[in-house]
């Protein structure tokens, strides 16, 4: 293979390469999986081909999402990527795009997690762009998606309308093998036309638009070019037709091999799942009599074949929830073409070791100094690494993204009137707080609302693969930027409590949150802010500078586990047979936070 | 053309180089001119759970591996057989990393890595090890020639002797 580039690329990375590649300028994200390498991917492609590109890890992904559009107005290609849910913060500027368009070609990735095996919901973000009216594309595997960034750039430009790229987990995290080109030089010179009756689109205007969008959905459900692909069987099967995306098509494409059954009946990968190609609808109609529809989480296609024969979620076929795994299309596929189950051996209980906090992981200090200062307490909590804490006990609710600090106003009203109310201590990641936390702190002073907030500073975004937060004040492409210091910001929410602590120190920790609770429970009090303040460990510039002691378990042991109950240090594990607890030196990191769980004391620490 | 069709997977936990383990398989299928897929658990899996990897080289197109249909197992701890074995086959060749006997081929890799430098290249030797076996699409030559490009300059040196400890060459750099 001489002269062709050619690379294994993860999914994320194949598509960061296809932005860098399409000449896109203006690319914002917010991390979450599965989406998250996309952007780091671009910084390093772009880096490598010296394309001109603004890079932004925004604040949330509303920002993102207005912030690229702002940019595609100027005739540039841009860009924007999120996890699904990210969508719901992002919903605002992305349902009214769709009426008031683009210029330059823009892109949405929004990367969904059927299963889901790290997100709050499996929503179907082909459902949300239907919803919109925005055009979305669905990649089966690596190497498509990053073919189908370009034709959603085309796509885009040719009817000025946002284009939806959603890949899934397995999508973003799979790896092949992926061709690279040189990027396009486009030069486009930034050139914003005013027309206020588009760009600032009062209701009156609104109607019109709406008709526009309306016939540019009719017109892409017309082009030829995202005509569903036939992979056309020998007709030995003519009455059955299976109709599948994503990489639940992938699926079903090896499993029809496995079967023996492929170039034996008619199968169909969409790869534009809406707006759906027209007379493909009209085909499957009047050709086939049974129809099979595979397709993640939701049914997008099966809706919008309009036809009762369809077999797939209505019909229960395939399961309305959960990934469709191979196993899973395996049996959909044995029952609707109606052959001999392969084998009929129950699916492995997968039960993997649970995840947990990272050994010497400054949340755990942090959260076993309030649930031990607070027996009684409520503890909402929020979206990162350190929703882990559940596993101890050390948190009560995590919903959304900054929704702990507003859940701390109604649960605080709610007990308001009682008598000695319990402590509320809200806990939030210091990425989440700049994410969606502000408001809710900005509401819950105003309207004189009185708990504990612990903001759990870390420095990074742990959880995502430590992208820096606007604190730090490095840019994603490692530039320094202006850092936005949080104790500045909780000063102009009106937060007049606010108190810096080093988790390590647990009992320091504790005795200000005693005085935190004194304030809350004052005449004057309101909102208490805590700093809890040490480096994520994954953060090695950072562990590398910290303190490493000498840690042992004495014979004092009584082997009650409180250690491993309470604490769930990864690096204590039961010698059931000695009955005791030891530490396995290959995880511990020397923290010495330890020390001060263990009720006998036999944990003990010195310095090397 | 080459008509080399496998399924592989590696298991084992998080910081056992299961995903190195995997990028190493899939550029010495490209370095073959062989298609390929991988994919791997990830999120909460780096925060020290199970991890398994599915590598599937040849004329796929899903990036999974069905039960039961795995031709070859990279176990790099005997404890994860009893969660990721059904994903073999019956006649697929299963190595471990453990000095106990069973249904299974083995090696001692964390000893031989020990052995070697560093235990966290046990990954190396069993592959060695199971390359040595004819186990694996690729020839020790490819493997080796992929771990030479994608090795940092730090791990290099490391990365070879645990293959060759796994390969069974003793002929080290
Ligand atoms: S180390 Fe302490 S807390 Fe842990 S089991 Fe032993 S006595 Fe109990
Ligand atoms: S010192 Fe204790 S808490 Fe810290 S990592 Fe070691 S075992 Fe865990």
């Amino acid at each position: 293979m001489p002269s062709k580039d050619e690379r294994i690329m993860m999914g994320n990375e194949a598509m960061g390469r296809g932005l860098v590649e399409c000449g896109c300028e203006f690319f914002a994200a917010y991390p979450g999986t599965p989406s998250s390498e996309i952007l780091t991917a671009a910084v390093g492609f772009a880096k490598e081909t010296e394309a001109k590109m603004h890079l932004e890890w925004s604040v949330n992904e509303k920002v993102a999402y207005e912030a690229s559009l702002a940019a595609s107005y100027t005739g540039k290609r841009s860009a924007v990527a999120m996890k699904q849910v990210g969508l719901n913060v992002a919903a605002d500027p992305f349902m009214r795009s769709a009426y008031l368009g683009t210029k330059g070609g823009f892109v949405l990735i929004a990367a969904d997690d059927p299963g889901p095996h790290s997100s709050q919901t499996e929503q179907d973000s082909r459902f949300f762009a239907r919803f919109a009216k925005i055009p979305v594309f669905d990649p089966a595997c690596p190497a498509e998606a990053k073919a189908m960034i370009r034709q959603a750039f085309e796509l885009s430009e040719k009817y000025e309308i946002p284009v939806m790229l959603r890949p899934t987990t397995r999508v973003c995290h799979a790896r092949q093998n992926v061709s690279c080109d040189q990027p396009d030089s486009l030069n486009r010179a930034p050139y914003f036309e005013k027309n206020p009756g588009r760009w600032i689109a009062t209701p009156q205007f609104i109607p019109e638009l709406h008709r526009l969008l309306n016939e540019k959905i009719e017109k892409i459900a017309e082009e030829d070019a995202y005509r569903p692909r036939c992979f056309t069987g020998d007709k030995s099967k003519k009455e059955f037709s299976i109709i599948a995306s994503g990489v639940a098509f992938a699926h079903a494409y090896d499993l029809l091999d496995d079967l023996g059954l492929s170039g034996k009946v008619d199968l169909y990968q969409v790869t534009l799942p809406y707006p759906l190609h027209k007379d493909f609808i009209e085909q499957i109609r009047s050709q086939y009599e049974k129809i099979l529809v595979i397709e993640e989480t939701y049914p997008v296609i099966e809706t919008q074949l309009l036809d009762l024969r369809v077999q797939g979620r209505r019909t229960g076929l395939i399961p309305n929830r959960g990934e469709l795994t191979p196993d899973v299309v395996q049996k959909a596929l044995e029952q609707f073409l109606d052959v001999p189950p392969a084998d009929t051996a129950p699916p492995a209980a997968v039960k993997g070791k649970r995840p947990s906090l990272c050994a010497g992981c400054p949340h755990r200090a942090a959260y076993y100094a309030i649930k031990t200062t607070f027996p009684r307490g409520i503890f909402p909590s929020d979206i990162g690494c350190y929703t882990l804490g559940m596993n101890f006990g050390a948190i009560d609710t995590c919903h959304c993204m900054g929704a702990c600090i507003s859940q701390g106003t109604g649960f605080y009203f709610a007990y308001a009137g009682e008598e000695n109310p319990p402590a509320i201590v809200v806990s939030i990641g210091d990425s989440t707080f700049f994410h969606a936390g502000i408001p809710g702190l900005i509401n819950a002073v105003f309207q004189k609302a009185r708990f504990i907030l612990v903001i759990l500073d870390n420095a990074t975004t742990a959880m995502t693969g430590n992208q820096p937060t606007p604190q730090v004040g490095i840019r994603a492409d490692g530039s320094l930027g202006n850092p936005v210091l949080i104790p500045d910001i909780l000063k102009a929410c009106g937060v007049r409590f606010i108190r810096e602590c080093d988790p390590y120190d647990m009992d320091a920790l504790s005795s200000r949150l005693r005085e935190a609770d004194r304030y809350c429970r004052s005449e004057e009090g309101g909102i208490a802010v805590i700093i809890s303040r040490h480096p994520c460990l994954l953060d090695r510039s950072a562990a590398g500078t910290q303190l490493v002691l000498a840690v042992e378990i004495t014979e004092d042991c009584t082997g009650c586990e409180e250690c491993l109950n309470e604490f769930e240090c990864p690096a204590l594990t039961a010698d059931k047979a000695a009955g005791r607890v030891v530490i396995d030196e290959n995880l511990c990191v020397g923290c010495g936070v330890c020390v001060s769980v263990c009720p006998m004391g036999a944990i003990v620490a010195r310095e090397k | 053309m080459n008509h080399i069709k496998q399924q592989i997977i590696v298991s084992g936990v998080g910081g056992q180089g299961v995903v190195f383990a995997t990028r190493l398989l899939a550029e010495a299928a490209m370095e073959a001119g062989l298609n390929v897929l991988t994919s791997e658990d990830h999120g909460m899996a780096m925060r020290g759970g199970t991890v398994v990897s599915h590598v599937k080289v040849g004329a796929f197109r899903s990036p999974l591996i069905r039960r039961g249909q795995a031709d070859v197992g990279l176990f790099l701890n005997r404890e994860n057989l009893s969660v990721h074995r059904g994903l073999m086959k019956g006649a697929g060749r299963i190595f471990v990393n453990t000095d106990l006997p069973g249904e299974y081929l083995h090696c001692d890799a964390t000893g031989l890595a020990k052995d070697a430098g560093a235990v966290v290249a046990a990954n190396l030797v069993l592959l060695g090890y199971a390359v040595r076996t004819g186990g694996l699409f690729c020839t020790a030559k490819q493997a080796e020639n992929v771990i030479m490009r994608i090795s940092s300059p730090r791990q290099l040196e490391l990365n070879l002797k645990a293959f060759r400890r796994g390969t069974g060459d003793r002929h080290e750099m």
